[in-house]
């Protein structure tokens, strides 16, 4: 049982109460219009509202500065929310200090206690909360063995490799079963190809334990690769709420759209919609049509196009046009065309490296065409 | 088969090959081996040496000293002693004429009067055949063992006896020891005092300096800079001014009183006395060696990453936990390189108990200055100074078993 934490010093009815005000009834952990400033000017976090379900995994995506991980450290106690609430499991924990919260974090730089050995490091936070000598050793072993980690108990920190002691910190972080997990750019300082075998590890870990994690980072594709749902942040908001998939088919401001993935942006101004369909006319070089997801009449807009949903010399197409091949780039399973297509110059068509493929060069005219449905007007 | 290489050659191709820069790198440190050399080991080899040597007496009489080695102590002197002491004592008087009073101040401080009789002999012109019965006749001393026993402790130039009354024994004209009378007894509690008062004030500079370097760590920059001028602020105004400075406040009319007076607190009849005793040097020499205990324990501070107190807290440890477990230990170096600093200044420290320290509040360095200064036995000095320099090594050899020298980080 983990002591101190949640609603134990309130009354039934004072639970009742709060859950009352809480937005969304099933969140495990809620957001409620949190705001943060540091310096009482500017707001680094603004009304942020954010539900996480019991056992999500749900990652916080942004640019640095965006606000995603002052969120998290509100959500750890570490930061105090200047406005709003923040709710865990029906209870209010704004005033809660971060030791009696009961939540597993794991920090960008492992933060492993370089003065004692890994079993001393695992069983800390089975120390600190008295549990006796004969059960915290095996909930070690076992903490050790779930991160394939044993037989390292006596060794120091500073004696293992960054995915060893990645590996322990989540050891450590997960030894008392916590009821969230909270990962701040843990994978942040280890190499790519450690990075994305550690990824599939910690997805695995998620599955098997059943456990609510809110993880932030700053990668793309590691958010891609492990959440049920992401939040992408910017300026201090969530830009986007949404499944990796939905992220990246379905960007709702141009924003996401830069952010996800490669996108080809073709600025203009919307002539009219109809049925959902925007005509874009972009510059004088012609005019496109698009779906209509953030666009208004009259309006600058941005269209925006996935590079690898652009087809070369298409049977037949919803959008046709002609683009003049600027640069080729031989990348082995594809080829990237750099193009200049309706004025813009950085048009980018990503071209499968096929065995019956053409041949390109610099200053080739093609014919490219587009799905509506791959096509999307976005604010500016 | 690999081609077989001639290993010898290749060891000799390296050797020939790092020759040069070895050269140049000892070029590089040879001034500073010199200095070191000359400024620092001669003179810590001298020191040692004088505690055990001591050649006054043997190179003004050496066949006296011959004779008082083979005498037995208790047995009346022999006239051939008594012959060889008066001719080489007046014939030692040709060479320079200070060496007859230099020869009695050295018996003096084993049997104190001994320098008027000396001056007798000295004075007397008829000394001849009978010698024995002529000295005898010029003061009657001479015909008891005492002054010949004295004499008999300080004619061999090497010698322990400098080393064994550091430590408040004494050797006899036997060859024995023996603890030395009361009244001269106090260099073994100087010693004690001393290693007291260096544990104190390090104790007190660890608690008032944990707390300031844990803020300068962990202030904003622009803060800790300011705080660092201010800690810094004290090593550029003269020692002597700032243990001054500290007269003036902790005097009988000092600030310091006249303000408790101010305020009622204490009746202007009954006013502390915080001057010329130990708590003045407690007080002074703590302030003058705070900064070497924040500057240590500050640079390893700076280094700790707050990751780690967050994430004990947020293993549920509380905030003093998090602080005893996981901070604490991490400052250790800095703490440790701190207490080691200030101990050793402190252990030596002279000029702040010499100003501020009165009777109760002197320390061993001041005995050592009194025996340079004043009554001129710098073997004793010596041996003082050196027995300080082995307690020194030896607490940094504990350091080093208990904390590690490799962990210490001074700043």
């Amino acid at each position: 049982m983990l002591r101190g934490v949640g609603p134990d010093n309130r009354s039934d009815e004072g639970r009742e109460e709060i859950n009352m005000t809480v937005s969304t009834q099933s969140g495990y952990v809620v957001f409620d219009k949190v705001e943060k400033t540091y310096d009482g000017r500017v707001l680094v976090v603004k009304s942020l509202d954010l539900t996480v379900a019991r056992g999500e995994f749900l990652t916080m995506l942004g640019p640095s500065g965006s606000g995603k991980t002052t969120t998290l450290m509100m959500l750890a106690g570490f930061e105090t929310a200047t406005g709003g609430d923040i709710y865990l499991d029906g209870a209010k924990i704004n005033h809660i200090p971060p030791h009696k919260r009961g939540l597993g974090m794991v920090f960008q730089n492992y933060a492993l206690f370089p003065h004692m050995t890994i079993a001393e490091n695992v069983a800390f936070p089975l120390k600190v909360r008295n549990i006796s000598k004969a059960d915290a050793e095996s909930k070690v072993r076992k903490a050790l063995e779930m991160v394939q980690m044993a037989g390292l108990e006596g060794r120091k920190p500073a004696q293992l490799s960054g995915g060893q002691q990645q590996r322990i910190a989540l050891a450590r972080a997960l030894v008392f079963e916590p009821k969230l997990l909270l990962m701040d750019e843990p994978l942040g300082a280890l190499d790519k190809q450690l990075r994305e075998h550690m990824q599939y590890e910690i997805k695995r870990l998620h599955e098997t334990l059943g456990i609510t994690v809110v993880y932030v980072t700053h990668d793309q594709s590691e958010a891609l690769t492990m959440s049920d749902r992401i939040a992408v942040f910017n300026d201090g908001r969530i830009q986007q709420l949404a499944s990796p998939d939905e992220l990246y088919e379905k960007p709702q401001n141009s924003f996401v759209a830069q952010f996800i993935g490669e996108n080809n942006q073709l600025r203009g101004v919307v002539k009219d919609i109809l049925g959902g369909h925007a005509r874009v006319e972009i510059g004088s070089s012609g005019t496109i049509e698009a779906l209509a997801i953030q666009a208004e009449i009259g309006k600058p807009t941005i269209v925006s196009v996935r590079p690898e949903r652009v087809e070369i010399e298409p049977a037949s197409s919803d959008i046709a046009a002609i683009g003049r091949i600027e640069e080729v780039i031989y990348l082995g399973d594809h080829i990237r065309l750099r193009m200049n297509v309706l004025g813009n110059s950085e048009f980018i068509v990503k071209v499968r490296n096929g065995s019956n493929r053409r041949g390109f060069a610099v200053g080739d005219e093609v014919k490219i065409g587009w799905s509506l449905n791959d096509c999307r007007a976005l604010d500016v | 088969m690999h081609p077989t290489i001639d290993q010898k050659a290749l060891t000799r191709q390296l050797a020939t090959a790092e020759r040069r820069n070895k050269i140049k790198a000892f070029l590089l440190v040879l001034p500073l081996l010199l200095f070191v050399l000359a400024s620092f080991i001669v003179p810590i080899g001298s020191l040692v040496w004088q505690g055990g040597y001591s050649d006054t007496f043997a190179n003004a009489l050496p066949e006296t000293s011959k004779l008082l080695a083979a005498w037995d102590a208790k047995s009346p002197v022999s006239e051939e002693l008594v012959k060889s002491f008066v001719t080489e004592l007046k014939a030692s008087k040709l060479k320079d004429p200070a060496t007859p009073t230099r020869v009695a101040t050295v018996v003096n401080r084993e049997l104190s009067g001994s320098v008027s009789k000396f001056k007798q002999v000295m004075n007397a012109s008829d000394l001849a055949s009978p010698y024995k019965e002529k000295l005898t006749a010029l003061n009657g001393e001479w015909e008891k063992p005492d002054l010949w026993r004295a004499m008999k402790i300080v004619s061999p130039s090497f010698t322990p006896r400098f080393y064994l009354q550091a430590v408040d024994l004494r050797l006899t004209a036997e060859g024995d020891v023996k603890p030395e009378g009361d009244e001269n007894a106090i260099h073994l509690l100087l010693f004690g005092r001393t290693l007291m008062v260096a544990a104190l004030v390090t104790f007190f500079c660890a608690l008032l300096g944990f707390p300031i370097a844990y803020l300068l760590a962990h202030a904003e920059t622009k803060t800790s800079n300011m705080l660092l001028i201010i800690v810094l602020l004290p090593f550029w105004t003269s020692l002597l001014v700032r243990t001054t400075a500290w007269i003036a406040l902790l005097q009988q009319n000092g600030v310091v009183n006249d303000f408790l007076v101010a305020i009622g607190l204490i009746d202007n009849d009954h006013r502390l006395v915080m001057m010329y005793n130990m708590f003045a040097t407690l007080v002074a020499m703590t302030h003058v060696l705070l900064p070497f205990m924040i500057l240590p324990m500050f640079s390893v501070m700076k280094t700790i990453k707050p990751n780690l107190v967050r994430a004990a807290l947020s293993l549920g440890a509380t905030p003093w936990t998090a602080f005893w477990k996981v901070y604490f230990p991490q400052t250790i170096p800095g703490l440790g390189a701190g207490c080691l600093l200030v101990f050793i200044l402190a252990v030596g420290y002279y000029i702040t108990p010499a100003l501020v320290g009165g009777q109760s509040g002197q320390l061993i360095s001041n005995i050592i200055a009194f025996h340079m200064q004043k009554t001129l036995n710098w073997s004793l000095a010596s041996a003082i100074a050196t027995l300080l320099l082995i307690g020194v090594l030896l607490l940094y050899w504990l350091y080093n078993r208990l904390v590690g020298i490799d962990k210490m980080k001074l700043a």
